[in-house]
C-alpha cells in the first residue's frame, strides 16, 4: 500500500515535469499551425527546420557559445579549485562567497550588471559580450563540482609521484587531473546546460542581430511560435535522451564483467 | 598540488565581470542623467504601480516556494528510497528537461491551461466544469512551481541521502513512530537542505518576468517585468538600477533571515 502510492505519486511528478515535453513534441508533427488544433500528422516542419537560417544560425549561435563559455568556465574553475585549495581560511571564505554571487544573485540583476558595465566602459554589446556572461554565470558551476572531487583527493600520492622524480606539471597531468575527471566532466556538463537554457541574461547582453534560440523564441511569442522550433527541440531532446541511455548503459556492463 | 595564484586568473575574472558590474548598479541606482546623487531612483518603489508589482511578486514567490516544498519533499524522499546508489536517475528526471528549451516548455503550459486548452478539454470529456486559470496569478504560480521545482528537490534530496538510516532507526528503536522520527529526526537533519531550497527558488520566483509574460497574458507586472521594462521599452536606466536595488535589499533580507533556520550555515547546492 505504501510502496504503491510512492509509485503513484512519482508517476504524478513525473507526468507534471514531463507533460509540456510532451505537448511540444506532439506539436511538432501537427500540421496546423495552431497549438490548439490538432490538423493531421505531418513532417513538414522537420523539413522545413533544415531550410530555415534563422533557427539554424540561432542554434549555431547557442551551441558555439555554449561550447566555449563551458570550456573556458571549466579551465578557469579548475585552476580556481586548485589555487583556493591551498588558500587558508579566510581568503578562501571570500573567494568562495564571491563564487556564490552569481549563483544567489536574481538572473535579471547579473544581465543589467553586465549590461550597464559593458556600456559604461564603451564595449558594444554583441556576441562576444553574450559570451563573457554565460562565462561568469558558468564557473560557479564548475567550481562547485570540481571542488568536492579535490578535497577527497589525496595530497600524498602527488607528492610520492614528485618524490619519485616526476615534474610538478608531469605529476598534475598523471596523478592528479584523472582524480578530478569526473569532477571536471560534471561541472563541464551543468555550464553547458547551464548555457544552453540560458534567456534572462542573453536577452540583458546580446547585441542587435545576435539571436541564441531562447532570445529567438522569446521575439517569436507575441508573432506565435512557427512549429519548426518544437521540431527542433524534439530532435535535441531526442538526441540528449539517446546519449544519456548510451552513456548509463555502458558502465553497468563493466560493473557486471567485474562482478 | 598547484600555487594560490591558480586562483588568480578567477579572481581578476570576478572582480571584472561580478564586482565591478553589482557596483554600476549602485552607481547607476543612485543618480540621475546628469551623474548627480539622487534617491528618486530608490523612493520609485514607493509609487502604487511599483510597489503594487513588489507585493504580487513577493506574495507569488512565496505561495510558489511553499508549492514546492510540500511537493518536493515527498518526492525527494521517494527518490531516496529507490536509488540508493543510481544518481543517473536524478539526472534523467531533473537535468534531461532543461535540454527542452525552458521558454518553450513554460509556453507549453500555455497549451494545456488556455480556455480551449488541454486541460478543460479533459474537464469537459470528464463531464466537469471547466477552469479560467490562463492570464491570471494561478497560472504564473503554476509555471513557477513548474520552472523551479527541480532547484527544490535537489537540495534536499543531497541532504537526505547523507542522513544515516541508523540516525533514523535509533529513533524507531527508542519507541518513536514514523511521524514523531520524521519531525524530530528527520526533518531537522535535512534543515539545510530545506533553506539552500527554499533560496533556489523564492529568488528566481520573486525576480522573473519570462513567466508572468508567457503565462500571465501580458497584463500581470511583477517587479521583474517593471525593471525589464525600464531597460527596454522605457530605456531609464536609472530607474531600472534603482528598483534593482531594491529587489536586491529584499532578496538580501529574505536570505538573512532564512539563515537562522540553516544550523551549518552551510549552502547545499
Amino acid at each position: 500500500m505504501k510502496n504503491a502510492m510512492k509509485k503513484i505519486y512519482l508517476i504524478l511528478m513525473l507526468f507534471y515535469l514531463y507533460a509540456p515535453i510532451m505537448v511540444l513534441v506532439v506539436l511538432s508533427f501537427n500540421e496546423s499551425r495552431s497549438r490548439v488544433v490538432w490538423g493531421g500528422f505531418s513532417l513538414k516542419w522537420y523539413e522545413d527546420l533544415f531550410t530555415n537560417s534563422m533557427i539554424l544560425d540561432a542554434l549555431k549561435t547557442t551551441l558555439i557559445i555554449a561550447l566555449v563559455s563551458a570550456a573556458v568556465a571549466t579551465v578557469l574553475g579548475t585552476l580556481a579549485c586548485l589555487g583556493i585549495n591551498r588558500m587558508r581560511k579566510t581568503p578562501r571564505t571570500i573567494v568562495m562567497g564571491m563564487n556564490n554571487i552569481p549563483m544567489m544573485n536574481a538572473e535579471i540583476v547579473t544581465g543589467i550588471s553586465l549590461m550597464l558595465c559593458f556600456v559604461a566602459f564603451g564595449i558594444t554589446l554583441s556576441f562576444k559580450t553574450v559570451l563573457l556572461a554565460h562565462i561568469t554565470f558558468n564557473v560557479p558551476y564548475v567550481i562547485l563540482s570540481v571542488m568536492p572531487r579535490l578535497k577527497q583527493t589525496e595530497v600524498s600520492v602527488y607528492e610520492a609521484a614528485v618524490d619519485l622524480g616526476a615534474t610538478p606539471i608531469y605529476a598534475f597531468f598523471k596523478v592528479v587531473l584523472p582524480d578530478l575527471m569526473p569532477g571536471i566532466l560534471s561541472g563541464f556538463l551543468m555550464a553547458f546546460t547551464m548555457s544552453l537554457d540560458d534567456f534572462v541574461i542573453t536577452h540583458f547582453t546580446r547585441g542587435a542581430g545576435v539571436n541564441t534560440l531562447s532570445t529567438l523564441i522569446y521575439s517569436e511569442v507575441r508573432r506565435g511560435i512557427k512549429p519548426t522550433m518544437y521540431a527542433l527541440s524534439t530532435l535535441m531532446f531526442v538526441s540528449v535522451l539517446v546519449l544519456l541511455i548510451l552513456v548509463n548503459v555502458r558502465p553497468q556492463k563493466k560493473t557486471d564483467i567485474i562482478e | 598540488m598547484g600555487k594560490k595564484t591558480f586562483a588568480l586568473p578567477y579572481i581578476v575574472w570576478m572582480i571584472g565581470f561580478t564586482i565591478i558590474p553589482l557596483a554600476m548598479i549602485v552607481y547607476y541606482g543612485l543618480t540621475d542623467n546628469s551623474g548627480a546623487f539622487t534617491l528618486d531612483n530608490v523612493a520609485a518603489i514607493m509609487t502604487a504601480e511599483h510597489s503594487q508589482a513588489l507585493w504580487l511578486s513577493l506574495g507569488l514567490a512565496l505561495i510558489s516556494t511553499l508549492i514546492c516544498l510540500l511537493l518536493a519533499y515527498p518526492l525527494a524522499m521517494i527518490l531516496k528510497s529507490i536509488s540508493k546508489n543510481r544518481s543517473s536517475l536524478i539526472v534523467f528526471i531533473f537535468i534531461l528537461p532543461m535540454w527542452m528549451n525552458s521558454l518553450l516548455r513554460t509556453m507549453a503550459w500555455q497549451t494545456i491551461l488556455s480556455n480551449q486548452g488541454i486541460l478543460n478539454l479533459l474537464l469537459e470529456f470528464l463531464g466537469l466544469p471547466t477552469v479560467q486559470i490562463i492570464n491570471t496569478t494561478g497560472a504564473i504560480i503554476f509555471g513557477m512551481v513548474y520552472d523551479f521545482l527541480p532547484f527544490m528537490v535537489l537540495p534536499i534530496y543531497n541532504v537526505l541521502i547523507k542522513i544515516g538510516q541508523d540516525k533514523v532507526e535509533a529513533a524507531r528503536d527508542l519507541g518513536a513512530n514514523g511521524v514523531q522520527t520524521f519531525f524530530r529526526v528527520t526533518f531537522p537533519l535535512s534543515m539545510p537542505g530545506v533553506v539552500s531550497g527554499i533560496t533556489m527558488v523564492f529568488v528566481p520566483a520573486m525576480t522573473t518576468f519570462v513567466i508572468s509574460t508567457l503565462l500571465g497574458g501580458g497584463k500581470i507586472l511583477l517587479i521583474g517585468n517593471v525593471i525589464e521594462q525600464a531597460f527596454t521599452s522605457g530605456s531609464n536606466w536609472h530607474l531600472g538600477s534603482g528598483l534593482s536595488l531594491v529587489l536586491m535589499v529584499f532578496i538580501l533580507i529574505s536570505m538573512a533571515i532564512l539563515a537562522k533556520y540553516d544550523p551549518e550555515g552551510s549552502n547545499v547546492v
